[in-house]
């Protein structure tokens, strides 16, 4: 769908006739969160029948302001004007009474329970008591009208994300919602169910619904959106604008300050084969590696394209040691690491940055001075294995926060409270840290906003100028573009030939990801 | 051989209606999100109420109502702890048995081996005089067990307020946006498992034994833990569970009398360690499946930023 059919497309009828009060209108908003600002001042204004975009750095306020909306926060001041009513909303139920419904990035449904079950759970909870039964005929009814297949008794931890998704905004909607918020929710999906979703947010609008997008995606806005609202620092600072008469220039600036266009990365000077995959076959669940062959040089940013689930997971598990191959052999310098310990595999230079860096990378409840030292410790910097020393943890840790950069914790800050870019900064900082030769990066900038992610892929190239090489998996094409010589892509368990030069473009990289080869 | 069928099957139930009380109250917690430790104390304490209520000359039926609010009263204790005061649901459980098992200690001390008449067998009832052995043998707690255990199946599976209390154990983040009051539902739920439990206490002593002894829970509290995770945390499964412990030890008792020359601390084992490789091969052959609610034994706190 291009942009000018998707505008021309907008429905500019009853919903936007003058006079009509918004939506929802929050004005003058502050929040705090243990004397923290978090808003000061926000304000956001929203029409019947539009798309409307809210754009800004993580931490810029965004989802607060739309916790605030949907009653899971209470405003320390300011107000919430609901289709042109003073509506207290003092919970989410309260909110949900008003029409507001949120899909937020986890989604609200209980994994246990079937796609019906969480309907009748959501619905028993404002007062409209019906069985599963029932609860299986709306799901049926509605998601035929939104022009997509679900299995109402599917259980909800069966089902993939895309689906989940769908039934959380199905839920949304049959709790009656006429505002729906949804937070970031491409983050999460494929290009192609990205685009299905976002074609679904604008059926809605047309509708009459309103719909805000969350998201870092700028170039969905551009396509997708009517008007844009873009915060900066708990405060708004683009408030409303149409999207016809905005460029994406003028919000970027707006959201991230001045940020220069980013230049494709110049490949650095290559130095041998470090890290060399020998027809590695891998199974798992349903997922197969299918003869891997691949070839890393020492200066090298290798890309991986695909869409995931394709085997990207696998590969980085098969990669740090979790994962034992049916079939093939792991080389790194002429080392074979087939059959190494995790623990052997770091000490040969080998690290992995996994797509979550809570689940097998940083531990959450330990502080970042922990965190960092973690790996080292056999390395007896920390002291010997009869005694830990504190105050060299804490050196190291200062020194590293310091070079990376990372905001927000010292030392002692435990590594759940710092934002998504700084934990993957301080994640980077432990895994670039000396002796690393070879690097698995796998999604590293996901959830990240602009600046976040252009420092973490900094650090990489950095580090590949450095000597090291790097394997980035992405289902970005354009983070895979800017960063890597050369690419190939994974589709099914198979690894395409890697592309460089003029090989090396959108089309051609889309084929192979979506080819039934 | 028949004779020993038979009286297998008289005592049968027995072995088996208190533990599978005491499970199905579990169950109601854990699927509540509670995990549960503290049976065998609230079935020691439900225990020595009844049988102090009988031992005082109350009608046997009022004594096993007391055992339970009994039960109810101390696991409220527990759920204060756990529920408001978010205290770890592994060591409050801990304490609470501790507590449990000494109030019995002291209270009961003066009150130990002194039999009572107890809860009557149907056959001794004015209206059960003509009923077949078999069913004259049992107390009116048996059909009030299975009755119980009908309602906690219907209730949990196919009832709204069933399908909010699983969410709670399942996903209390989700529950909370529904609008499910996470602490009130977490509350009534130990609340019920503490009559269930105080219930199985009253049992062995009023309907059983009908004399209270110091100790007589024996372990069956642990046993009841087991057997809600043997069971997947489901009311047929518990079924199945406690039949098995209960039937085993039935048995046990009934091989005892025909004098086999056996040594009875090995025989008074058997049924435990049959338990314990039930419990492992059914673990094993599930591998994760139907493991327990998802936020079992995790506290929930609302307005927790990340």
């Amino acid at each position: 769908m291009t942009q000018g059919a998707t505008r021309s497309q907008t429905p500019s009828g009853p919903q936007k006739k003058a006079g009509q009060a918004p939506a929802l209108l929050l004005r003058d908003i502050d929040k705090a969160f243990d004397g923290k600002t978090a808003l000061s001042g926000a304000s956001f204004r929203l029409d019947w029948g539009e798309v409307h975009a809210l754009v800004g750095e993580n931490g810029a306020g965004k989802s607060t302001i739309m916790n605030v909306a949907t009653g899971v926060y209470a405003p320390d001041h300011g107000e919430v004007i609901v289709d042109g009513r003073d509506v207290p909303l003092r919970s989410p139920v309260d909110a949900v009474a008003a029409g507001i419904g949120m899909v937020h990035q986890h989604f609200r449904l209980v994994g246990r329970f079937t796609v019906a079950e969480n309907v009748a759970l959501a619905l028993g909870g404002i007062g409209r008591r019906i069985g599963i039964g029932k609860a299986a005929q709306l799901v049926k009814r509605k998601s035929a009208e939104l022009g997509f297949a679900l299995d109402p008794e599917a259980r909800v931890e069966r089902i993939s994300v895309a689906e989940q998704q769908r039934a959380e905004i199905i839920k949304v909607l049959l709790l009656g919602a006429g505002i729906m918020i949804l937070d970031e929710p491409t983050a999460v999906l494929t290009q192609q169910e990205a685009e299905a979703l976002l074609s679904m947010a604008r059926r809605l609008a047309q509708a009459g619904h309103a719909v805000v997008l969350i998201t870092h995606k700028l170039q969905e806005v551009a396509d997708h959106c009517d008007r844009i609202t873009v915060m900066a620092q708990g405060r708004t600072v683009l408030d409303a604008a149409p999207m016809a008469q905005t460029s994406l220039a003028q919000v970027t600036r707006k959201a991230f300050g001045e940020v220069k266009e980013q230049e494709p990365v110049q490949p650095g000077t290559l130095g041998g084969e470090l890290l060399r995959l020998e027809n590695l076959r891998v199974r798992h669940g349903a997922v197969t590696l299918d003869g891997l062959n691949l070839s890393l040089r020492a200066g090298e940013i290798l890309g991986i394209a695909g869409v995931g689930g394709n085997g990207q997971s696998e590969l980085v598990a098969c990669l740090n040691g979790l994962l034992r191959p049916l079939d093939g052999k792991i080389f790194l310098a002429d080392e074979d690491l087939t059959a190494a310990s995790p623990a052997k595999r770091r000490k040969a230079g080998l690290r992995v940055v996994p797509a979550d860096r809570f689940d097998s990378a940083l531990v959450r409840d330990m502080t970042l001075s922990e965190n960092l030292a973690l790996t080292g410790l056999e390395s007896g910097r920390f002291g010997p294995w009869w005694g830990l020393s504190r105050r060299s943890m804490k050196r190291n840790a200062e020194n590293s926060l310091k070079e990376f950069n990372v905001l927000g914790g010292g030392p002692e800050t435990r590594a759940s409270v710092l934002s998504g870019g700084n934990a993957q900064k301080v994640l980077l900082a432990r895994e670039l840290a000396a002796g690393t030769r070879v690097v698995v990066a796998h999604s590293p900038v996901r959830g990240l906003d602009l600046r976040s992610a252009r420092a973490v892929l900094n650090l990489l190239v950095a580090s590949a100028r450095q000597g090291a090489a790097c394997l980035l998996i992405s289902e970005d094409l354009d983070e895979i573009l800017r960063m890597c010589g050369s690419a190939a892509v994974l589709n099914r368990g198979r690894l395409s030939p890697p592309l460089s030069g003029a090989d090396l473009n959108p089309a051609r990289l889309g084929e192979l990801m979506v080819g039934h080869a | 051989m028949t004779d020993l069928v038979l009286a297998w099957l008289t005592v049968f139930p027995g072995y088996t209606v208190p533990l599978l009380l005491a499970s199905l109250g579990l169950v109601i917690s854990e699927r509540a999100g509670v995990l549960n430790l503290c049976t065998e104390g609230l079935m020691a304490v439900g225990a020595m109420t009844g049988a102090l209520m009988a031992l005082a000359g109350y009608d046997p039926l009022l004594a096993v109502a007391c055992g339970a609010l009994a039960g109810a009263a101390l696991s409220l204790v527990f759920g204060v702890a756990t529920v408001v005061f978010r205290a770890d649901h592994t060591l409050a459980g801990l304490a609470t048995v501790a507590l449990g098992l000494g109030i019995t200690g002291v209270v009961g001390r003066p009150y130990v081996q002194k039999p009572f008449d107890g809860l009557p067998r149907l056959s001794d009832t004015v209206w059960g005089a003509d009923l077949p052995r078999l069913v004259g043998q049992q107390n009116i707690l048996l059909p009030l067990t299975v009755l119980l255990l009908l309602a906690v199946w219907g209730w949990l599976f196919r009832t709204h307020s069933g399908l909010r209390l699983r969410a709670v154990g399942e996903d209390p983040a989700a529950a909370d946006v529904v609008g499910i009051d996470i602490q009130l539902t977490q509350l009534g739920a130990v609340l019920a498992s503490g009559v269930l439990a105080g219930l199985a206490g009253a049992y062995l002593s009023v309907a059983a034994a009908h004399v209270w002894v110091e100790g007589m829970v024996a372990g069956r509290g642990w046993v009841a833990v087991a057997i809600v995770i043997f069971a997947g945390w489901r009311p047929w499964g518990v079924l199945l569970g406690a039949g098995l412990f209960g039937g085993a030890e039935a048995a046990m008792l009934r091989l005892q009398t025909l004098g086999l020359d056996f040594p009875i601390y090995l025989g008074a084992m058997l049924p435990y360690a049959l338990t314990l490789l039930v419990f492992c091969i059914a673990c094993a052959r599930r591998r994760g499946e139907n493991a327990g609610p998802a936020a079992l034994g995790k506290a929930y706190l609302r307005q927790d930023k990340h």
